[in-house]
């Protein structure tokens, strides 16, 4: 069955693999022709003749001068399918293949699935109307402009060419009757088929047309394929993959389990260098899979679409030595959520400790302490190595915080912040952390005050801290109010607050802990706050205005005793 | 950032350009075997002084990774450095007397040698206490990785130089000759960089890891820079600014992606705290050869005198590729 299927192989270089590739096919039977560029040195083509010339099926055809994407390729493609046609009398289906293309599975399977669909042509043809995966702009263009220059060595006069005929509208016209499709250059066509298009009447024309067109080899048989074929599966049998520039993926050593799975039966493109590849699939193979397997590339495709989506939108949060997104095209700023509170250590006692203990949360305190970084369990040095260094951080503020998001990926991270913190200049931090989604931010504006109030100083002594506090904050909020902001933020003043704790307290605990939402949680205990409202009073009376904290009565405020979450 | 700014560079790059031409007259050939070159050989450039006991464990490491030769330049070595490399088949020697500050620290003897060898070809260089790390190098040689990079259009390849420390202090295991350096300085830090982009040059200018977070944590601005492109499809014309932290022309510092997404990038394990620093620090304390009047080399000694151990709970193990792919210190970008 194999001597009905023949292999046409174009190759330029790296000709031991060729002559490897050729030996295995071959010696399974099938009858191989090679075109070998006329640019491919004199003596490593003799070895390649030398090393197959025990082999009487390969043949070589003419070799003329290939040029990537031009009609040259198209040419040596006919040479040499025109020369297997005639010599080989037998075959029924010719294979088009490269020199950097693996047979992946026994000659046999591939000759058995075609002897199956004996009428089938097996080209990837898709129309230029309809496709979407052409890179670099250029479908339906390929036919209608003229390409003067070389794309790969002439690239600037190639741009310049084509968007000068875009300018004064220079269109070629189709012949009558084609449709252009294109598709992968690496079909399986019938004998039929393959020799309609070899003995096109109408071919002097079509030929002037195509030779003017970009990659030719892409549109050529593809286009005169939906002229002459009975039946048209529109895919090419040779697993191929394509990265976000359409440049082919390489297939190396470590691709190996993946091509075995794959059960596809050829794979382009392999490194010259992938030993244990060629040794592998070019073996007898006991691991070989039953002769009618289908293909299942999906799991190639998977694997090559998590890659480009790394290399197109990459993973959120980081920021290193190849990926430095300019602002705005982060594709997320933060790794992970994580939760900011302003003014709760000042309200509650042993904030932070209930919040650990409620919580499966890593709770710090002031990460951006004016003097130290107070990491949870106030260690020195934390997660990824971020130092609790103040000049350390304050170099780069907004670096600790995605360094510090980044290291504890799958542990929700939550810290303490307040208008005494390290701001970064012109509120740098809060702007980045107000536009970040990930960011939970609550505030209970004011709340600075009570630790002034609780220091036992005399009002007209903090007088001063009172008022710059107050003006930080002040901007603060604004940041947090600016229609930048996209963090879920909630800002309550110290009024609103002690109204109600419970309530708040609630719904910011819900998003940190979602899961644990039935249990019943004893609230943090409040501190004493007998008399704070005659410290706001004694502010006013030093002609300091305190606002933030919102309306608070002069007297005793105390809020329902023993209030909980649910 | 118009035409000005090109030009401006453009004159700055010729200044360079003929700095290496000048300072090529400084480089005696200890051994030149560079006429048996290949169009396609992958080299490796690489300036030392007095580094014979790291040297049979560098050479085996990147003969391995697929370095096809290797150009030295031998800075007045007086242990036997530069004889012991001429004796090598894939080693170029050159030696000099001169001043290792005044040719910018190395980097003039380095492109000269780039302009009169590497014209056309992929260079590698290192200094011999980094070790190239990229995606796939254990099951993909260095001209899997070249190749790729001519398929894909990429000129230069970009790394992290990622500091590896040992646990304990610093003098505490010696390393012997032969030894991986890596087994001692095995762990580093995983999270701790910052970056900033430098708008004249483009490159992205990198600080942070263990020798910030020891030596530098009251002055963060003078900490080294970790930022180094060592891997280039080298052209004449090309060349080294400071160290191989940036080049001219600009557009080869563009190792990193600015719309989200990842460039194929590697890491440069830098295996330079080991018990020879100390007596390194000193010495070259007093040669005063060292970029910055040598203050992170005062740093160092003032460090290790008092015993300094880099290792924190936090610090990292070295395992492999990776697990430094993972932790987003390089990527695989679209090379799956």
């Amino acid at each position: 069955m194999s001597a009905e299927l023949g292999f046409v192989m174009l190759v330029h270089d790296g000709l031991h693999r060729t002559a490897q590739v050729a030996r295995y096919l071959a010696e399974s039977g099938s009858p191989v022709v090679i075109h070998a560029d006329a640019r491919t040195p004199a003596t490593d083509f003799r070895q390649l003749q030398t090393a197959l010339a025990d082999l009487p099926d390969v043949r070589f055809c003419r070799r003329i001068a290939c040029e990537w994407g031009t009609w040259s390729l198209v040419v040596a493609m006919r040479h040499a399918a025109r020369l297997m046609l005639d010599s080989f009398p037998q075959v029924r289906h010719v294979h088009a293949l490269s020199g950097v293309c693996l047979p992946l599975r026994p000659v046999s399977h591939l000759a058995a699935f075609l002897a199956r669909n004996p009428d089938t042509d097996f080209i990837e043809s898709v129309s230029v109307a309809d496709v979407n995966w052409t890179k670099g702009g250029l479908s339906a263009e390929r036919f209608t402009l003229y390409f003067p220059f070389a794309y790969k060595r002439q690239r600037w006069l190639f741009d310049r060419a084509v968007t000068l005929q875009r300018a004064l509208h220079i269109r070629r016209d189709m012949p009558e009757g084609l449709a252009p499709h294109i598709g992968s250059q690496w079909w399986t066509l019938t004998r039929r088929t393959l020799g309609a298009i070899l003995d096109e009447p109408a071919a002097p024309q079509i030929d002037r047309f195509f030779k003017r067109a970009w990659i030719p080899d892409e549109s050529y048989f593809q286009t005169m394929a939906r002229v002459h074929s009975r039946q048209i599966e529109s895919r090419s049998l040779t697993l191929g993959k394509f990265d976000h520039q359409g440049k082919p993926h390489v297939f190396y050593d470590d691709h190996l389990q993946l091509l075995r799975r794959s059960d596809c039966f050829m794979a382009r493109k392999v490194w010259s260098g992938a030993d244990r590849l060629y040794a592998h699939f070019l073996s007898d193979r006991p691991d070989a899979p039953a002769v009618d397997t289908e293909p299942q590339p999906s799991r190639i495709d998977r694997h090559f679409a998590r890659a480009t989506q790394q290399r197109v939108r990459g993973r959120a949060g980081l920021y290193m030595v190849s990926r430095f997104p300019v602002r705005n095209r982060e594709n997320g700023k933060t790794a992970e959520p994580y939760s900011v509170f302003q003014g709760f250590t000042e309200m509650f006692r042993d904030f932070e400790e209930w919040l650990s203990a409620v919580s499966a949360a890593r709770v710090h305190g002031h990460l951006f302490a004016p003097h130290k970084v107070e990491f949870a369990g106030r260690e020195k040095v934390f997660a990824g190595g971020l130092s609790d260094s103040a000049s350390l951080r304050d170099y780069n503020p907004r670096a600790f915080l995605t360094n510090l998001l980044w290291a504890t990926r799958g542990e929700r991270q939550c810290f303490q912040f307040g208008p005494a913190d390290t701001q970064g200049r012109n509120y740098d931090l809060l702007s980045f952390m107000a536009s970040d989604p990930n960011a939970q931010i609550s505030v209970i504006s004011g709340a600075w005050a009570v630790p002034l109030y609780r220091s036992g100083q005399r009002a007209e002594q903090l007088r001063a801290e009172a008022a710059r506090l107050q003006r930080i904050e002040t901007a603060m909020l604004g940041v947090l109010r600016s229609p930048a902001a996209h963090a879920r933020i909630r800002i309550w003043t110290m009024a609103e607050f002690l109204e109600n704790p419970s309530d708040p307290m609630h719904s910011i605990f819900d998003e940190i802990a979602p899961h644990q939402q039935a249990r019943l949680i004893q609230m943090p205990e409040l501190v004493d706050m007998q008399g704070f409202g005659a410290f706001l009073q004694d502010l006013r009376n030093q002609g300091m205005q305190p606002v933030l904290m919102g309306d608070f009565p002069l007297g005793v405020t105390d809020p329902a005793p023993g209030h909980r979450i649910k | 950032m118009g035409l000005l700014s090109t030009l401006r560079l453009r004159r700055l790059r010729g200044g360079w350009l003929r700095r290496a031409r000048a300072a090529g007259r400084d480089l005696q050939p200890v051994c030149d075997r560079t006429a048996a070159l290949h169009p396609a050989s992958r080299l490796l450039f690489c300036t030392l002084r007095n580094e014979r006991a790291r040297l049979p464990w560098f050479l085996q490491y990147y003969r391995d990774l697929g370095v096809d030769h290797f150009l030295f330049v031998d800075n007045g070595s007086e242990d036997g450095s530069g004889g012991w490399l001429a004796d090598q088949r894939d080693c170029s020697v050159w030696t000099t007397q001169a001043s290792y500050k005044a040719a910018n620290f190395g980097m003039d003897w380095m492109n000269h040698l780039l302009g009169r060898h590497a014209h056309g070809r992929w260079a590698l260089v290192v200094d011999v206490d980094e070790f190239l790390v990229y995606p796939f190098c254990d099951t993909r040689p260095l001209p899997a990785l070249t190749d790729w990079l001519d398929a894909s259009g990429i000129r230069s390849f970009g790394t992290l130089l990622l500091d590896m420390y040992p646990k304990g202090p610093v003098s505490a295991q010696p390393c012997v000759e032969g030894q991986n350096p890596l087994e001692i300085a095995a762990w580093f830090d995983s999270a701790n960089y910052t970056i900033t982009r430098n708008p004249q040059y483009r490159n992205l200018w990198i600080q942070g890891g263990p020798r910030a977070r020891v030596f530098f944590a009251d002055r963060p601005h003078e900490a080294p820079a970790l930022n180094k492109v060592p891997l280039v499809k080298w052209q004449r014309g090309h060349v080294y600014v400071s160290s191989t932290h940036m080049l001219l022309p600009r557009g080869l510092n563009l190792v990193y992606d600015t719309q989200g997404g990842e460039k194929a990038s590697g890491c440069l394990l830098h295996a330079k705290f080991l018990d020879t620093l100390g007596t390194k620090a000193r010495e070259e304390l007093q040669r005063g050869q060292h970029y910055g009047q040598g203050r992170e080399y005062h740093a160092y000694a003032r460090g290790l005198a008092e015993g300094a151990d880099l290792w924190t709970s936090w610090s990292e193990r070295f395992i492999n590729w990776r697990q430094l792919e993972i932790m987003g210190l390089m990527s695989k970008g679209s090379w799956a």
